[in-house]
């Protein structure tokens, strides 16, 4: 089959034409299980955003950041702050969006810094201590000068709207019901086409294998000519932007913020994300946020009734259910799969690699 | 490749200068006042017993280390204290003694990331592939493989670097340093491993590249391939130079001869 | 100054608690080179049983002293044991693997054992009970209570008996030869895989006394509390020097002093702007400042190489 798409070129743009019409039509057919279903996609194109922004990071620089929940707070506040009543500005969002990227970028360079000399765990530890800091900060800022409203978050923040078309409300176009998550649900889909896109490029270019060399060999990349710092601070630029603009259409989508969305625990499930599905691999960190998004949703609706039936109550609530899971699928996975489900071709060689060894060993 | 000067051409610029090179790490004076002189096209060895300061000197020259003491001058140009970067793209390229190549990734990967340091496409060209980039990026390939057959090593172009045979990563080191169009070319213990026959297809692939006009920086310990490949040799002992010149000359220089073998009884 | 001493003491006491877990983090970290991210949890562990035991005791009207004592006791086994599983199960298949792995799958047994917890305890603080009457002392202006004194003296006792351990026994020297170089200690015939599950099981029954010496100056315990308690304890440890045991010891104690300092004086030295609830910023910030500048610690570090 995968032959067949690799040299047929008409069955590879059929593949693609259908793929493409499935995706468009979906929202329809999920708007008949209920709309949740629809803000579910939704949110699960959003971590896909987040995974392929930190996948640059992670997957192509080799370094391991688990404060990246930072940058999706920055993009989510700089919308909010930009198209609320909180300050009275009510920028457009194709205005506040790049802007939203730019600072979410700054901040990368920021945070980035001053860990370029850090090894591995350390480098984790720090933007996890920065991921913190951030999220205090948010919480906290709103005295003498009230910037982000503490605890309380921002709330009725502006919607998108598109030639006058809001995206906060339901139209009907042709018969047909398009409800304001459906709207959002295919530009969200085409803002990942386009990510996937740029991502793909970036990894087949000058700069990509920079990344690959600093990843695989740092010394080495500094020997062939490779500013190692230049390098690493624009993989941090580049994944915070893209966490930058998820950010952003969060807030819009949500229409209200607050630190409480910004913890930790986002952070660890996006680098979950990314290892789970393949670090490194485009195609697995989507993968692996796809599945991440859902299955939790899923079970949460299967599960209570499940309990329900078979023990006349519930014993464990959906979310203390996902988490374990969650954890579980961590631990298991590095024990049993390490590279991820879909692993990148350079893990694999590696993996190989390293399976050969222990092979030679043990004989020896 | 670039033409090149014919050997013993005595009126050969001096590429490398070194002057009064210091090193200290924490109570140990590896190098002191070493100065030495590389000429333009010329095959110029380092030697000396283990422990000499040959790869400290060598660090120091490539930028791992700056020097306490002294000045580099590379074609005129101070470049005393630059980063090992900026060293590899004022022309200076250099090969590892436990040989540092990105394994997991493929022998052409390898060699078409040396081209980094002389190509310019950046993120927005690497996103909108522009005309430009996408004949850098045909540019870069053709040369990698260009330099991948120079060394002999095209066949395994597509093979992870790591699984190649000992000889032949040796080679793709060399031909991952030349991406970067050196003006010198320093290798650290390249011969080390290698048996008689591979040794002999090294000095080979040195002449060749001394041919295209590239000066060479060895250090080895293999002393029949230093006596009949380099042009001039610089011998260190404990941190000092004791001799420096054609490797016929320093061969019987006294000084020398007690350094490795130590004083008659 | 009035606030000077108070917060010294609060500082020493909270730094005590630091240092004993800090040792934990260190000891594992020095052998395998490991952020054990799953040992705040041993404390929360050691926490929660011994107060659903202290619970149980106290009806049956036994002397205060003892039910602690006993309720310790207890929670140092439970810990031991599930330290001996989390190493033995998650870590140890994962020896020669590439760093990232070890730490992904400690983040995740973090995240089982807590929610473990949660099932067992549910989301509901448990309550220190009222079983030990707190008697204040005054001293230079400021109260000590008779809980800090006890937390400190047991932390001193506890620092005491590990350094005897790792420095006077044959086990102990075991332990330091493979930190320092596994290959070569298991060709002297030490079993290296024993000597690492022995680093856990001791970190793991300092966390269990550190859970309870927590649980009872905060008067709560609940399944979340050792998650910060963790990162703070790891950052004292890296700042007195990762793989150091009296630098973890130190570090502990630094760090507590120096958040409780900050805490007291931040209103004051930034005019109000910044106040007291930054408090947590402090150890991410000593962190963070360390690593870049001092990544080797005040006492320097001591790894090994990685087996």
């Amino acid at each position: 089959m995968r032959d067949l798409l690799r040299r047929n070129a008409a069955v590879r743009w059929s593949a693609v034409v259908l793929i493409a019409l499935v995706l468009i039509a979906l929202p329809f057919a999920l708007s008949q299980a209920g709309t949740a279903w629809v803000r579910i996609t939704n949110l699960a194109i959003l971590f896909t955003l987040l995974a392929l922004g930190l996948n640059i990071v992670v997957g192509f620089a080799g370094l391991l950041d688990l404060g990246y929940v930072a940058f999706y707070a920055v993009g989510a506040y700089a919308y909010a702050l930009l198209a609320s009543p909180h300050f009275g500005l009510h920028l457009p969002f194709w205005v506040i969006l790049p802007i939203g990227a730019a600072v979410a970028a700054l901040f990368g360079v920021l945070l980035g810094a001053p860990t370029l000399k850090l090894r591995g765990d350390y480098l984790a530890i720090v933007t996890l201590g920065f991921g913190e800091i951030v999220r205090i900060f948010l919480n906290n800022l709103s005295r003498p000068v009230n910037i982000t409203n503490g605890p309380q978050g921002i709330s009725q923040i502006d919607p998108f709207s598109i030639a006058g078309v809001s995206f906060a409300k339901t139209d009907t176009v042709m018969g047909a019901m398009v409800s304001g998550p459906m709207k959002y649900y295919w530009f969200l889909l085409a803002l990942l086409v386009v990510v996937i896109a740029i991502n793909l490029r970036l990894q087949n270019s000058r700069i990509g294998r920079a990344w690959e060399a600093v990843r695989e060999d740092e010394t080495a990349a500094r020997a062939m000519g490779i500013d190692t710092t230049k390098i690493k601070l624009l993989a941090f630029a580049m994944g915070a932007s893209f966490g930058g603009v998820a950010g952003g259409l969060f807030a819009a989508i949500q229409g209200f913020i607050s630190p409480e969305s910004f913890v930790l625990v986002e952070s660890i499930m996006v680098v979950a994300m990314v290892v789970l599905g393949g670090m490194g691999n485009i195609w697995g960190v989507i993968l692996g946020a796809l599945l991440l998004s859902f299955v939790p949703e899923i079970l949460r609706y299967t599960v209570e009734p499940l309990q329900k039936a078979a023990f006349g109550r519930m014993i464990v609530e959906p979310e203390v259910l996902r988490m374990l899971i969650f954890g579980f699928a961590l631990v298991l996975v590095m024990l049993f799969r390490p590279a991820g489900l879909l692993p990148s071709a350079v893990r694999r060689r590696e993996l190989a690699a390293r399976g050969e060894g222990e092979l030679a060993e043990r004989k020896a | 490749m670039k033409s090149g000067k014919a050997r013993g051409d005595n009126s050969a610029k001096a590429l490398v200068t070194a002057e009064g090179i210091g090193k200290r790490f924490g109570g140990v004076q590896a190098l002191t006042g070493v100065s030495f002189e590389i000429k333009e096209g010329e095959i110029y060895g380092l030697i000396g017993p283990n422990g000499a300061g040959k790869t400290t000197l060598f660090n120091v020259l490539t930028g791992i280390y700056a020097p306490d003491a002294g000045t580099f001058t590379f074609r005129g140009r101070d470049i005393t204290g630059l980063k090992t970067h900026e060293i590899a793209a004022a022309g200076i390229a250099r090969t590892f003694q436990n040989i540092r190549l990105f394994a997991n990734l493929s022998a052409l990967e390898n060699v078409m990331i040396g081209r980094h340091v002389r190509t310019r496409a950046g993120v927005l060209g690497a996103v909108l592939r522009d005309r430009r980039t996408r004949a850098e990026e045909a540019a870069i390939q053709a040369r990698a493989v260009e330099l991948l057959e120079y060394v002999g090593i095209a066949p395994r172009a597509n093979d992870a670097a790591g699984s190649l045979p000992y000889g032949d990563q040796r080679r793709l080191e060399i031909a991952r340093a030349l991406a970067t169009d050196p003006t010198l070319l320093a290798l650290d213990e390249p011969a080390a491993g290698m048996n008689a026959s591979e040794t002999i297809g090294l000095r080979k692939l040195l002449e060749r590249v001394r041919e295209d006009g590239i000066a060479l920086l060895l250090i080895e310990h293999d002393m029949k391939l230093v006596m009949k490949v380099c042009d001039r040799v610089l011998v260190l002992d404990y941190g000092e130079r004791i001799a420096e010149g054609a490797p016929s000359e320093v061969q019987k220089d006294a000084k020398v001869i007690e350094a490795y073998l130590g004083t008659p009884a | 100054m009035d606030i000077f001493i108070q917060q010294l003491i609060n500082g020493l006491t909270l730094g005590s608690v630091y240092a004993v877990v800090a040792l934990g983090y260190t000891m594992v970290y020095g052998i395998i080179q490991l952020i054990n991210f799953a040992h705040g949890e041993l404390v929360m562990i050691g926490a929660m049983v011994a107060f659903t035991l202290i619970g149980v005791l106290v009806p049956k009207g036994l002397n205060p002293m003892v039910i602690v004592l006993l309720a310790t006791a207890c929670a140092i086994p439970v810990c031991m044991l599930v330290g001996y599983a989390m190493e033995r199960l998650a870590y140890r298949p994962l020896r020669r693997a590439p760093r990232l792995a070890p730490l992904i799958t400690a983040i995740g047994v973090s995240i089982i054992l807590q929610h473990l917890a949660l099932l067992v305890w549910t989301r509901n603080n448990l309550a220190f009970p009222q079983v030990i009457k707190t008697q204040s002392y005054a001293i230079g202006g400021a109260t000590i209570t008779n809980v800090q004194i006890a937390i400190m003296l047991m932390s001193l006792v506890m620092m005491a008996g590990l350094a005897l351990l790792v420095y006077r026994t044959r086990l102990g020297t075991a332990m330091r030869a493979t930190a320092q170089n596994a290959q070569v200690a298991g060709l002297m015939g030490i079993d290296i895989n024993r000597m690492i599950a022995a680093t856990f099981v001791i970190g793991a029954a300092l966390a269990a006394v550190a859970g309870v010496m927590v649980g009872s100056y905060y008067g709560i315990a609940h399944y979340q509390m050792g998650a910060l308690l963790g990162l703070k304890a790891f950052s004292a440890a890296v700042l007195g020097g990762i793989g150091n045991l009296p630098g973890a010891m130190l570090g502990g104690l630094t760090l507590g002093v120096v958040e409780a300092l900050g805490a007291g004086y931040i209103g004051d030295l930034t005019g109000d702007v910044f106040g007291s609830n930054y408090q947590d910023v402090f150890a991410f910030l000593v962190l963070i400042v360390v690593l870049v500048f001092r990544p080797s610690g005040l006492l320097g570090e001591r790894v090994g190489d990685r087996a």
